[in-house]
């Protein structure tokens, strides 16, 4: 009889099968949603309710009605950041600052991965492995020794390290050089073999081989790991807070926090406009090279 | 235009023996192909040509000059790859005229080598494009292209039709003939496919493990194997090997195949196979269109006394122009061709004529064909 059964409603599993499929899919959508909606509101709702702080003056963030409506807008507090040569210092140390470790950074990855991924020599790949090692190592470990550092320079040679912002130039590239040698012996090593042979043949050096065939190719690459340097350049925090003191020499996230809390008053409508203001460069630069940036980072994990 | 030459050529990775001391003359002119299953040497060998890769001993010279230590670049060779290797940022214009620009030929020279090239491999609509835009034949003729524009002395060609689909890999092939018939220029040319080697070759090296088993044209190779693996290495389906026994009948000499199957080895080759009788472990080396119907052939008039025998068919294939059968004898699925009229009913006896005049005699033992 089971037989019987199971012969007559043959085609009806069938149909539920493909039936739970479109539904499997549809619960993995709303599930999707549901989750990404949360963490959109999550992520967005600090930047929002800095923008909306922002457009406050001072009296109406003290006036205790609800933080997330504005009663009466004002520009004030980025009109006063804007017009004040302080900030505008700030702004110029870490723009200086990012564009010359970004160049420094992607000149020395690029080559540094080149050689790795293509001139096999003795020791490259342990060379590579430790590269990255050194990326595992975070800035909180690295920042008292480099200051020991410095002070050991002083006492040698009599330079002075300390407090001079382009100090920074030498340090950030600790941090940026190591990630993103290692994007791009990803990247670099995700172009065949048989290309570098054919640029040999056809009679170009390494050199050649490099910059007329390697950075061509692996421009993606070399935009997110421009991208990634001049991220972790600007938002630097602490080698900044350790390694610079004077108004003069301090980059923008740290000279935020020094010249706009006095003591125990906080002047929140300006904090959150520098915040904003400081946001804005990297915001612009994702917006544009968004898509280059994950094609680069996914070449670099899947192939690395 | 050159002759190339390797002498005594052995390679090394590590401790792992690639290529076991190769000689090996190529004539200028000639297109040559190196041929055999994957791992034998003979990419290798190719590259070591191309100065991709070290000769660990002996010596390869392009025409009179020895070239172990000279540069890719200064070869004067073209090479072509498996994967194409065309630059992706480049047009098609731009790949081929690259080695050329880096030697710092004139504009004008430039343009009128890209342009000549181009209209022989017929792609002369596709100079501005980028390759990502190109079918997997068009991409083929843009890398045959660069290698052209250099007028080298020497083509390399690596593998280049396998990443082809089927029908474009014929079309290419009677390409590349057709385009070697122009560009007269010393070619050696690597494959694992057979077919492409007899089609394409003047001579067809054959290789494996290292070494070179024989060197012939593809007549000559097809016909007159020289070892067992270059016997059922060449052809398809594959030469049938089976044990046999040789028997002198006191009349003539007679083929024991088992099963009660004995063939008379033909008279002409009695007196060349009469050293062999009573050796253990020897093998009859018979090619499937040797193996074939009685009927038919007794249409033609064409079958010999004590060559016919009655194996029951396993299965049979027809393939339109022949129907291959296959039996099996001591254990071994042996493969026969019938003419298509015939019918090879699965599971009856159908009887064969072994045309002997044909047959390999191959000593198992010494891998050589008697």
């Amino acid at each position: 009889m089971s037989t019987a059964t199971s012969t007559s409603v043959r085609p009806a599993p069938r149909l539920f099968t493909y039936g739970s499929m479109a539904r499997d899919r549809k619960r993995a959508l709303i599930w999707s949603y549901f989750f990404l909606v949360v963490f959109a509101i999550f992520f967005l709702t600090p930047p929002v309710y800095m923008l909306i702080t922002s457009l406050k003056s001072s009296a109406e963030i003290s006036a205790g009605v609800s933080p997330w409506i504005v009663a009466s807008p004002t520009l004030s507090n980025f009109t006063g950041l804007l017009t004040d040569p302080v900030f505008i210092r700030f702004f110029w140390n870490s723009a200086i600052v990012s564009i010359i470790v970004v160049t420094v950074t992607m000149i020395v990855s690029v080559l540094a991965a080149f050689s790795l991924a293509r001139m096999k020599f003795w020791g490259s790949a342990t060379l590579a492995t430790g590269v990255f090692l050194t990326y595992l190592i975070p800035d909180t470990l690295l920042f008292i020794p480099l200051f020991k550092m410095f002070a050991w320079i002083k006492d040698t040679t009599g330079i002075e390290l300390i407090n001079q912002w382009w100090v920074l130039i030498i340090l950030y590239p600790t941090l940026t050089v190591p990630f993103c040698t290692w994007i791009m012996i990803g990247y670099f090593a995700s172009i065949p073999k048989e290309l570098d042979e054919a640029a040999i043949i056809d009679g170009a050096s390494w050199i050649q081989t490099l910059f007329q065939i390697f950075i061509p190719v692996a421009i993606p690459g070399i935009i997110a790991a421009t991208i990634f340097a001049f991220t972790v350049s600007w938002a630097q925090f602490l080698y900044p807070l350790a390694f610079t003191t004077s108004a003069d020499q301090l980059v923008l996230p740290v000279g935020i926090i020094t010249t706009l809390i006095k003591g125990d008053v906080f002047n929140w409508g300006q904090i959150m406009a520098g915040a904003l203001l400081g946001a804005a460069p990297p915001l612009i630069i994702y917006a544009f090279l968004m898509d280059y940036y994950i094609a680069g980072l996914t070449a670099g994990a899947t192939k690395g | 235009m050159a002759v190339v030459t390797l002498k005594k050529i052995v390679k090394y990775y590590d401790e792992t023996l690639a290529v076991r001391g190769i000689d090996l003359e190529i004539a200028d002119k000639e297109f040559l192909v190196l041929v055999g299953p994957s791992g034998c040497g003979k990419t290798t060998t190719l590259r070591m040509i191309a100065g991709l890769e070290d000769i660990s001993d002996g010596e390869i010279l392009i025409g009179e000059t020895v070239v172990n230590d000279v540069p890719p670049k200064d070869r004067n060779i073209a090479m072509v790859f498996q994967n194409y290797a065309l630059y992706p940022h480049m047009s098609v214009h731009q790949n081929m005229s690259f080695g050329l620009k880096l030697k710092r030929v004139a504009r004008s020279e430039i343009d009128r080598r890209v342009q000549e090239a181009a209209r022989i491999l017929d792609i002369e609509p596709l100079l501005d494009r980028k390759p990502k835009q190109l079918s997997g034949g068009q991409r083929q003729r843009v890398a045959m292209g660069r290698a052209i524009v250099r007028d080298p002395a020497v083509f390399l060609f690596d593998e280049p039709l396998s990443n082809l689909d089927a029908k474009l890999r014929v079309q290419m092939r009677t390409e590349i003939k057709k385009i070697h018939q122009k560009v007269r220029t010393t070619t050696v040319y690597v494959t694992h496919d057979q077919v492409e080697a007899m089609t394409l070759a003047d001579r067809v090296v054959v290789m494996n493990h290292g070494v070179i088993e024989q060197v012939d044209t593809p007549q000559q190779l097809y016909h007159n194997p020289r070892t067992k693996f270059v016997a059922g290495f060449i052809g398809s389906p594959a030469m049938n090997m089976i044990p046999a026994s040789l028997l002198d009948s006191g009349s003539g000499l007679k083929l024991d195949l088992g099963a009660g199957v004995q063939l008379q080895v033909p008279a002409e080759r009695t007196a060349q196979y009469r050293p062999h009788v009573g050796k253990a472990r020897l093998l009859l080396g018979l090619r499937p269109e040797h193996l074939t119907d009685t009927a038919s052939l007794s249409q033609a008039g064409g079958v010999a006394e004590g060559q016919t025998f009655s194996p029951i068919i396993d299965v049979s294939e027809p393939m339109g122009m022949e129907t291959l059968v296959y039996f099996q004898l001591q254990g071994i699925t042996v493969c026969g061709k019938a003419s298509p009229d015939v019918e090879a009913p699965s599971g009856k006896p159908m009887q064969l004529t072994a045309k002997l005049q044909n047959m390999h005699l191959i000593d198992d033992e010494s891998g050589l064909v008697l």
